[in-house]
Formats: structure tokens, C-alpha cells, sequence
């Protein structure tokens, strides 16, 4: 009798001490969301009072960007309109290439090569960002001043080449994660139909992974608004409205890492850098959740 | 007879080989490049003395020291709260609302600029809490922003060990934590340890969150407490290659510095990237 009770004493504390196990991994498994409201609040803290004395409209579109003079001036447009186009010409380098990867991957290598090809793309996947702006700065720089007769070597082409290379990993792995769960049944429908390899690639793989290959893209996207090393040494640094792909140019990540030094905290300047700092994290927030509700859709689709 | 649609074809085929050609033959020669002109710079002396001159001269020894107190110190902040997130999200959560908010939370957090993280350990912890530009206001930093490469591998691990240990387990009276503790997180180890193995190359090789938080051009001696700043690897190249008044004469040593980086981070990724591969062929 004893011994039972013993037993079932010792039963109900562990019991106990399961449920308090379990509500402490509840509260530690928020703290992503408690980090990510922390970081709001502090960006909100620290750069909503630039608004005080710079209305919202005149810091978005305002055209110039003179933090440090007697007569400052805080217009991110230039800014904007840099990281915009750096976005664009990195997507339109980064997507196809890290599109025939992925095909490649999941399509055509053998499973040798996959083995080979796949550890590479992740290798360049964790090349720290200083590495890829430095090749850019040693390397491609004096390349574009040789061979493309531009001014300077560090501009808008540059980063986006850059930049392009960065994020390849990221789009293509996602990409081959969605073109390899198409079914086999659905290949083989169409090869049946007498379709060739190609044939059932472009019409009958590729549409079935789309949505997944967009929140690759997307995330991707993310990515390169994000990155910051590679344009701040990469880019050229001019806060000006870029005419040519050659302009030397200053994204709104680089313009932040380039000027936090200089500005005193608390000051005008400083608020202003936060400030830049909400613009990233909204963009990036909502391309994210667009990459999520693409991720769930295209989750539903495959079952 | 070739006909119209095998041409297509062959084109097709061409031209994503030689996309995926393209990729990894840029790799190789952004590697190559950096390692051919570097090497004559790798020497004991580099590895293990501090800078002379003006940072012209001498070794780069204390910016593998603070490279590494920040790998340490982010991991103390990443490990444990990334990989009970983890065991939450797959053992314990069973309202499906809660798990697709924290995993939105994670989603987003993963996505942040890092240039935002470093604003935001500026704020936070080098103003608000008064920690100053030190190891720990940047292993913090780094420790948050790396929550989401543990959470991710984690989970992955965790899914991967078959139900039936579970229920085994649970079946010969184990309570669910017995179970995690002693069946579970043993099985999933080796997939644990390449989130960490990933986090440490990723800590090791970001600039920008320290650049605010942690990171100093130059410090006469190594550091003696958690509230000095330090040089960092990363930091190091970034400033010598941009900043200063002997950029070419110190190619070298910028070069030299990438090589010592990129080693320590792809050492890092592929000793994780090999443990994940005989993990998933184990458990197969």
C-alpha cells in the first residue's frame, strides 16, 4: 500500500513538473515575437520624433539629403529610389540564374552531381556579405573601369551584380524545395502525352511549383532591400537621383551603416537614420508576410 | 531525325547548365581569387600577434579573439531560447493558432535587415541599458538575430525522429518532458548541432549589427571584460579596405584577413552541412 502511494506521489510531482515544464517553453517560445515588437518599438522610440520637425511627405520625396549642414535637409528619396533600382537590376540578374539551378538541381543532374552542385550553392549561401562587397570592391570595380569605360567602378551595376550572386542561394533552394515536391504522376501524365523532357518542364513543372518559386523570389527580394555590407562598399555612396546604371549610388541600408558614426544621439540626424530604419522594417515586413500567405497557398495546393 | 521540339530542348538544357555553370564558376573564382593573392600573407605571426604601425604591419590576432567572444557569447543567447522555441513548436503546442503566430514571428524576424538589428542593439542595448559598444551589447545583437537559424534547424531535426520513439517512450509510463529529454533531443542531436554549427558561421561573418554595437577600428589590447569593444574579423576587412590612409599598401593584410574569415565560416558550415547529411542517412 505504502509502496503505492509512494509510487503515485512520485507519478503526480513529475506530472507537475511537466506542466511547468511546458508553460515555461511557452513563454521562451514567444520570445520571437517579444523580440521582433521590441525591435519596433525601439525603432519607433528613437525615430518618430524626426516627424516633429520634418513632415513625412518632405522626408520620403524630399530630393535632397544633407544631414550634417547649417541648413539640414532630410530627403530619402534618392535613397529609395537607389535601393529600388539596385532591387530591380539584382532581381533581373539573380532570378533566371537562380532559376536554371534550381531546374538543374531537381531536372536534369544526376544524383552524383546533385550531391556535388547542391553543398555548393549552400557554400556560397554562407560567404559572409564583407567577402562578396570586398571581391566587388578588388575585383569588379577596376574590371568595370577597364573594360566598360565608366568613371568609377563602384556603382549601381556593380552592387546589383554583387548582390545578385548573394542572394542566389536563397531563391534557387527555395525554388528546387517546389519544382522536386511537383508529383511524379503529374511528369508522367505528361509523358505519356508524348511531351518531352523541356515540353513538361515549362508547362507542366514549372506552373505547378509557380507559387512557390514566387515566395522564393519574393523572400529573395527581402534579401537583397536588406543587404547593407555589399552596397556600402560596393555601391559608391552618392545621395543622388541615379541617371545611368554606372551612377555611383547610396541605398537607404548603406546610407544608415555610413552615417551612424557621425550622428549624435538623440540629434536630428540620428532620428532620421531610425526613421530609415522603419522604412526597411515595413518593407521587409510585408514582403515577408506576402512570402508566408504565398508558402501556406502553395502548401494547400501541394496536398 | 532531330525534330523541332528535341532543338528546343537541346537549347533549354543548354542554357540552364550554363546559368548553373555560370554560378558556381563565379564561386569558384571570387574563392580562387581571394586565396591565390592572400596566402603569401598567412603566417604564424599574422594568426597570432597584434597590429604594428598604424594597423600596416603585425598580426590581426585581436579580431580573431573578439570574432570569436562574439560567436561565444551570441550562442549563449541563441542556443537555449532557440532550441526550446523549437522543442515548444514541435512537442508541445497544440492550439495551431499560437504555433502559426510564433512561426510568422520567426518568419519576420528572419527577415530584417541586419542593419536594423544593429540600430536596434544601439538603442536597446548600448544606450537604453548603458552597456556601451561592448562584446556583450553585440553577442546579444548577434544572439537575436540568429534565434530564427536555431529555431529553423531545430524543428527540422526534431520532426525528423520517428513518432514511434515517441510513443514507445510515452507507452513504459516516461512523461512527455522524460521523453523529450531522454529519447527525443538525443536522436535529433546531431541535426541540432548543424543549426548551431550555422549559427556560429553566421555570427562570425555579419558586419553590420556589430558595426554600432560592438565592432572598434582598432584596440591597443585584447579585451579583459564583457562591457570592452572589440575588432572583429568582418569589421576588420570592412574598415581597412575603405577607411584610412593605406588602403593599397595593406591589401594584403585585407586579403589575408578574407582568407582567415571565409576558412573559420565555411569550417563552420560544412562541418554542419556533413553532420545534417549522415544525420538524414542514419535516420533513413
Amino acid at each position: 500500500m505504502n509502496e503505492n502511494k509512494k509510487i503515485e506521489s512520485r507519478k503526480s510531482n513529475s506530472l507537475i513538473y511537466d506542466v511547468l515544464i511546458e508553460k515555461f517553453f511557452l513563454i521562451v517560445g514567444l520570445s520571437s515575437l517579444f523580440v521582433l515588437f521590441t525591435i519596433l518599438v525601439f525603432l519607433i522610440k528613437e525615430g518618430i520624433p524626426l516627424f516633429k520637425e520634418v513632415g513625412i511627405s518632405d522626408f520620403i520625396f524630399g530630393k535632397e539629403w544633407y544631414p550634417t549642414s547649417d541648413n539640414q535637409r532630410f530627403g530619402i528619396f534618392p535613397l529609395i529610389l537607389s535601393s529600388l533600382y539596385i532591387t530591380l537590376i539584382a532581381s533581373l540578374i539573380a532570378i533566371p540564374l537562380s532559376l536554371s539551378v534550381a531546374i538543374y538541381i531537381s531536372e536534369l543532374a544526376g544524383s552524383t552531381v546533385k550531391e556535388i552542385v547542391k553543398p555548393l550553392i549552400e557554400i556560397i549561401a554562407s560567404i559572409p556579405s564583407v567577402i562578396i562587397g570586398f571581391f566587388g570592391m578588388v575585383v569588379v570595380a577596376p574590371f568595370l573601369i577597364k573594360y566598360f569605360d565608366v568613371d568609377t567602378g563602384l556603382n549601381l551595376f556593380n552592387a546589383a551584380l554583387m548582390l545578385s550572386f548573394m542572394v542566389i542561394p536563397t531563391i534557387a533552394s527555395i525554388s528546387e524545395d517546389a519544382i522536386s515536391s511537383v508529383p511524379m504522376s503529374l511528369k508522367e501524365a505528361s509523358y505519356a502525352l508524348g511531351a518531352n523532357r523541356w515540353e513538361t518542364i515549362i508547362h507542366i513543372v514549372i506552373p505547378a511549383s509557380l507559387s512557390g518559386i514566387y515566395t522564393a523570389i519574393i523572400l529573395g527580394i527581402s534579401r537583397i532591400i536588406g543587404e547593407t555590407m555589399v552596397v556600402l562598399m560596393v555601391a559608391g555612396g552618392a545621395t543622388i537621383i541615379p541617371t545611368s546604371i554606372f551612377d555611383p549610388v547610396r541605398p537607404l541600408t548603406s546610407n544608415i551603416a555610413a552615417e551612424m558614426a557621425e550622428a549624435a544621439v538623440g540629434g536630428l540626424h540620428y532620428r532620421a537614420l531610425f526613421a530609415i530604419g522603419i522604412i526597411l522594417f515595413i518593407m521587409t515586413f510585408i514582403f515577408n508576410l506576402i512570402a508566408d500567405y504565398l508558402s501556406n497557398k502553395y502548401k494547400f495546393k501541394m496536398n | 531525325m532531330k525534330t523541332k521540339s528535341d532543338l528546343i530542348q537541346m537549347t533549354g538544357f543548354f542554357l540552364i547548365r550554363t546559368g548553373t555553370l555560370i554560378v558556381i564558376a563565379f564561386l569558384f573564382l571570387m574563392l580562387g581569387y581571394i586565396f591565390t593573392k592572400g596566402i603569401s600573407a598567412i603566417s604564424w605571426e599574422f594568426l597570432t600577434e597584434m597590429p604594428k604601425d598604424e594597423m600596416t604591419k603585425g598580426g590581426i590576432l585581436p579580431a580573431i579573439t573578439g570574432t570569436f567572444y562574439l560567436m561565444v557569447g551570441s550562442s549563449l543567447i541563441s542556443i537555449p531560447i532557440g532550441i526550446i522555441t523549437a522543442i515548444y513548436l514541435t512537442e508541445y503546442a497544440k492550439n495551431p493558432r499560437i504555433v502559426k503566430i510564433i512561426r510568422l514571428g520567426i518568419n519576420n524576424l528572419a527577415g530584417v535587415p541586419s542593419v536594423v538589428f544593429g540600430l536596434f542593439g544601439l538603442s536597446l542595448f548600448v544606450i537604453f541599458l548603458g552597456f556601451g559598444t561592448s562584446i556583450l551589447a553585440g553577442s546579444l545583437t548577434l544572439g537575436l538575430l540568429n534565434l530564427p537559424v536555431i529555431i529553423r534547424s531545430t524543428e527540422e531535426s526534431l520532426h525528423v525522429v520517428p513518432g514511434t520513439y515517441r510513443e514507445a517512450s510515452l507507452s513504459l509510463g516516461a512523461t512527455k518532458w522524460q521523453t523529450i529529454y531522454k529519447i527525443i533531443i538525443p536522436n535529433a542531436l546531431p541535426g541540432i548541432m548543424t543549426g548551431i554549427m550555422l549559427s556560429l558561421g553566421r555570427a562570425a561573418g555579419e558586419t553590420a549589427p556589430i558595426m554600432f554595437t560592438a565592432a572598434a577600428f582598432y584596440t591597443p589590447d585584447l579585451p579583459v571584460s564583457v562591457f570592452n569593444e572589440v575588432m572583429a574579423l568582418p569589421y576588420h576587412i570592412y574598415v581597412m579596405a575603405t577607411a584610412g590612409t593605406h588602403i593599397q599598401a595593406t591589401r594584403h593584410l585585407q586579403y589575408g584577413t578574407a582568407i582567415v574569415l571565409i576558412s573559420l565560416v565555411l569550417t563552420l558550415n560544412m562541418t554542419g552541412l556533413i553532420l545534417r547529411y549522415r544525420f538524414r542517412k542514419n535516420l533513413k
